[in-house]
């Protein structure tokens, strides 16, 4: 705040406590002319005024009000740029990244001011923060068998992946069941994680203009029988000869990216779980328009320790109990 | 009668209903005064983020969109700075981010969760199918679905003149942006502009 306004708002609020103060005390004397008790001259159907004086309780408190607006104003910020003697503030003001959010955190720290919510983060960091380094010193496979951590893990999954994945992790159409063992970016602990901590970004171009709608015909009845469908075989055939195009992601057998060890998130097409629908309908539709999943990175939001919890009950799912 | 006394200046003020209007006004107005007017002209509150842009052609339409059918009536888009808020939606929100939001979109109820960091949070395709029907994609949700979006289909007449009047409010947009404004929208369902508008909310504050 400049200068200007900072004089602005302490002109203004003592101003408007000294013009308060001056009121009150102006009615506690007796300026009508009328001994207190007695009656003021008028009344109307029967009522008559009396000149009473401001009740005691009421003028007490009132005067408590402004005992408590010095102590206020002198301890907290309420008076333009003044900071307040007990260093307090609710959260660190007119940042404009977060790198500097992060800097004014740490400068209120070192300069030993208040920081209401700063001080909250602390408080539960260390209330919360062992538990968290405790579990994230064991290693995944261990912790989806730790009914604490696993319990911590679901609430994590309910409050950040149900959205998408459902509240029982079987997925939708186009956002993948965990519970079973199909992968798009591998199943493993290690591959689990990093697919939470950087998130995915999944790419199936459209093939309309290249394959024509013929060929995505042909193509969507050779994909529908790799994984054991009844097709139109010549249509199969004719998609078969054009798979090659479709092989540098799915791998020539159509079992998909994990299988070849390949980092592209292409679905194995042989097993009959379709992550956009198996309907024939819904598998031309991806061919004519393509797919875009994305999965999106959780490091900067839930940070690395809980995104380890989160793997190992993402990873508990698909194991048998 | 207690006429007598000329100084009795506090029956003047109840007598006369204009004067007392004047003085209530004069009154009430030391809060306004001290909490509201100082806001308009400092910093902190009206120098955007560093990583702060205007809204595209298409996000701007989106907002609109997002106006239109009464989403801040169940969406917040402010994280107010408490640990639980801070830990549920992300840094909290501050000043900077609204200074190009005309009027801003802050909103007073949350029947649905706070949107104000809801930008790349979930895929397109989420919001598409969650904007069609909520119910398939969380089966508990109350939300309202929006399958007219996708029908909608806009023309971008009203576009560029949009820009123009928040260049007004001083939001930087060049010539440049007002002049491809209706050519980036026309054709676009309203679906995607809502998204658009949707995946951008909180990312500015880098």
């Amino acid at each position: 705040m400049t200068s200007f306004w900072s004089i602005w708002v302490i002109v203004l609020t003592l101003a408007c406590l000294a013009l308060i103060l001056g009121l009150l005390l102006w009615n506690l004397k007796n300026y009508v002319g009328v001994e207190e008790g007695e009656s003021c001259g008028h009344e109307f159907d029967g009522i008559e005024e009396i000149n009473n004086p401001l009740p005691k309780w009421w003028t007490y408190m009132f005067f408590a009000t402004f005992v408590w607006a010095v102590y206020y104003l002198a301890a907290y910020p309420g008076l333009g740029n003044w900071q307040g003697l007990a260093k307090w503030t609710s959260s660190n003001q007119g940042v404009t990244s977060l790198a500097e959010s992060k800097r004014a955190t740490e400068e209120a720290l070192a300069n030993g001011e208040k920081v209401q919510l700063d001080q909250e983060i602390i408080a539960a960091d260390e209330r919360f923060g062992p538990i968290f380094e405790a579990f994230a010193k064991q290693d995944i496979e261990t912790l989806a068998k730790d009914e604490k951590a696993l319990e911590i893990g679901q609430r994590l999954f309910s409050q950040n992946c149900a959205q998408c994945h459902g509240s029982d992790a079987r997925g939708g159409i186009g956002f993948p069941n965990l519970t079973d063992k199909d992968w798009l970016y591998g199943g493993s602990p290690d591959k689990i994680k990093e697919t939470l901590l950087i998130g995915r970004v999944a790419a199936m171009p459209p093939w309309k203009a290249a394959l024509g709608e013929q060929g995505v015909k042909e193509m969507t009845a050779y994909v529908l029988s790799l994984s054991g469908r009844k097709v139109n075989q010549k249509d199969a055939d004719a998609g078969k000869a054009k798979f090659a195009m479709c092989a540098a992601c799915h791998g020539m057998d159509g079992k998909g990216s994990v299988a070849h060890n390949l980092p592209f998130g292409a679905p194995n097409l042989t097993d009959n779980i379709w992550l956009y629908g198996g309907s024939q309908r819904a598998v031309e539709e991806t061919l004519n328009n393509g797919r875009a999943g994305v999965m999106p990175a959780w490091k900067d939001i839930l940070g690395e320790e809980k995104v380890h919890l989160l793997t190992a009950y993402v990873y508990s799912l698909s194991q048998d109990k | 009668m207690s006429n007598n006394n000329s100084a009795n200046k506090h029956e003047i003020v109840e007598k006369n209903v204009g004067l007392m209007a004047i003085l209530t006004v004069f009154a009430i107005s030391f809060g306004a005064l001290v909490e509201i007017t100082p806001l308009m002209f400092q910093e902190d509150t009206t120098k955007p983020v560093d990583g702060l842009r205007p809204l595209t052609a298409l996000e701007m339409e989106g907002r609109d969109i997002y106006v239109r059918e009464g989403c801040y009536n169940c969406h917040s888009q402010m994280i107010r700075p408490f640990r639980d808020e801070v830990e549920r939606y992300g840094h909290y929100s501050v000043a900077g981010e609204s200074v190009w939001d005309h009027p801003f979109q802050w909103g007073s109820k949350r029947t649905g969760p706070d949107l104000a960091r809801v930008g790349e949070r979930y895929s397109d395709d989420w919001h598409y199918a969650h904007l069609m029907d909520p119910r398939s994609v969380v089966p508990e949700s109350n939300m309202p679905a929006y399958p007219w979006l996708d029908e909608n289909v806009l023309d971008g007449k009203l576009t560029a003149k949009k820009l123009e009047v928040f260049k007004g409010f001083g939001v930087p947009y060049t010539e440049q942006d007002i002049q491809g404004a209706e050519a980036a929208v026309k054709g676009k369902t309203e679906m995607q502009a809502l998204i658009a508008y949707l995946q951008q909310l909180g990312t500015h504050l880098k």
